[in-house]
């Protein structure tokens, strides 16, 4: 089953002469893991944005399980995503539970259902519920709070979870841990996540398939190890050799 | 002065009332304005720059210019009163509510977008919570100010404190203008901590930390 489709996506902003997004296709079968990688400016972002309607196409259709997302309310297609974004954007004048349950709230849901969803939801992500359901975002550590934006964003159980650079405000360490977990968190459901990063090592680690961007095109998109044996692309090959030597430059401290 | 206030208590508490009942109504029909306009420029960015300029601009019209350009319009009285209390008001509402708001962070904002709550769910379930603190200064401040001009309104007739002040000033009473301006001064005083005691309940209800 096909989860998302971009049909020859193309993102011109008013008054720029550059495209953002650049006849980009593609196609993401439902539980898989893609990650999207390049810098900052590339048009990752864009692309992401796109899936849930916060920002719409200049030209091209976008197609999740057969439904092209330009006939239907934003507001609709966002509820059956998840959304996570770098900066977290908790709100600060809620508990850690009203967090997680606002949508459900707004949905209709009676208090008991949201209370027991939040409850699985937090040992999901593997945080005490009674000890931080009743916690406001600011008594949390960086970490921490993205965990509830996951729980946040998993609460409606949506099939696709859309992820702008989750980690990319986090400490290394930190990371590595909720990386781990992410992955323990696809692997536990047929989800489709959508995961955008400028780290490779994050892209390649996480991603069972990966999407390199540069200036608005897609240059290549394949498993990793198919990229790293036949990069098909002189930019694909400087980044790889480029993590390579990295790769050197650690081996040669010891 | 007791004694003048005992001997004839509504002489003074009459304007006192007719003061506190003006403030009132402005404020009710300020604020059920500013809201509208501010929900306006939310969609309209244009119109939030043109509507706070052109109440920066009212709002430099001296109050007895004001009241004065409207008699011909809607004649003496409160009517009159009220509306250029109401036009003022805006200038400070309107400027507080779009800068709390405004002010409000884009992340929180955008994630409130992509969970997929609708334009009005965001205004209402987190910027306007957020922006509460703008807010209150602004009702703070608007209130305070309607206390004062008002007792400008007296001079069109509209009752008040004013009219206290006007006549001592007339008739080189005293008593009545100490009266009049301890008043309108307590009474700016007293409304303003109130509200400020308002304000700081809701927060702390609001924010639990």
């Amino acid at each position: 089953m096909i989860a998302i489709e971009y049909q020859d996506i193309v993102k011109k902003y008013e008054g720029s002469q550059a495209y953002s997004v650049d006849h980009v296709s593609a196609q993401i079968r439902e539980g898989e893991f893609i990650t999207i990688l390049g810098s900052s400016g590339c048009g990752k972002t864009t692309l992401l944005k796109m899936t849930n309607r916060l920002i719409d196409p200049t030209e091209g259709k976008i197609v999740l399980f057969g439904e092209n997302i330009a006939q239907v309310d934003p507001v609709v297609v966002r509820r059956r995503m998840g959304y996570v974004i770098q900066q977290v954007g908790l709100f600060p004048h809620m508990t850690v539970e009203e967090n997680i349950g606002i949508i459900p709230k707004l949905e209709g849901w009676d208090k008991e259902r949201i209370h027991q969803r939040v409850t699985e939801l937090l040992e999901l992500v593997e945080l005490k519920p009674d000890e931080y359901r009743t916690r406001y975002p600011s008594q949390l550590s960086g970490g921490q709070q993205q965990r509830i934006g996951l729980a946040r964003a998993l609460v409606t159980d949506p099939k696709i979870m859309l992820l702008d650079e989750p980690f990319g405000a986090i400490d290394a360490i930190t990371r590595l841990n909720l990386q781990n977990e992410l992955m323990r968190i696809h692997q536990g459901m047929n989800k489709t996540f959508l995961l955008v990063t400028h780290d490779i090592n994050e892209a390649f680690r996480l991603g069972n398939r990966v999407m390199i961007m540069n200036e608005g095109k897609l240059l290549q998109f394949d498993t990793p190890a198919n990229i790293i044996r036949h990069p098909a692309d002189p930019f694909v090959e400087t980044l790889i050799a480029s993590t390579k030597e990295q790769e050197r430059f650690w081996e040669g401290i010891l | 002065m007791i004694e003048y206030f005992l001997k004839r208590p509504e002489k003074i508490l009459n304007p006192l009332l007719e003061h506190m009942e003006l403030v009132l109504i402005t404020l009710l029909f300020s604020v059920a304005l500013a809201a509208a306009l501010t929900l306006l420029s939310l969609y309209v960015r244009k119109a939030g720059c043109v509507l706070n300029q052109l109440f920066a601009v009212l709002y430099g019209i001296p109050s007895l210019a004001l009241f004065a350009l409207l008699i011909p319009v809607t004649g003496l009285g409160t009517k009159t009163a009220v509306i250029v209390l109401v036009v003022y008001n805006q200038y400070l509402l309107l400027r507080n509510f779009l800068t709390g708001i405004g002010e409000v962070d884009p992340a929180v904002c955008e994630a409130a977008a992509g969970i997929g709550m609708t334009k009005m769910q965001v205004l209402l379930r987190v910027q306007l919570p957020l922006a509460r603190k703008a807010i209150f200064a602004g009702i703070r401040l608007a209130v305070v100010s309607t206390i004062g001009i008002g007792t400008i309104a007296s001079s069109i007739n509209a009752g008040g404190l004013g009219d206290l002040l006007f006549d001592g000033l007339r008739t080189m009473n005293l008593v009545k203008i100490l009266w009049g301006s301890f008043l309108s001064a307590g009474l700016a005083i007293v409304t303003n901590a109130v509200l400020k005691c308002v304000e700081n309940a809701i927060d702390r209800k609001v924010q639990g930390q």
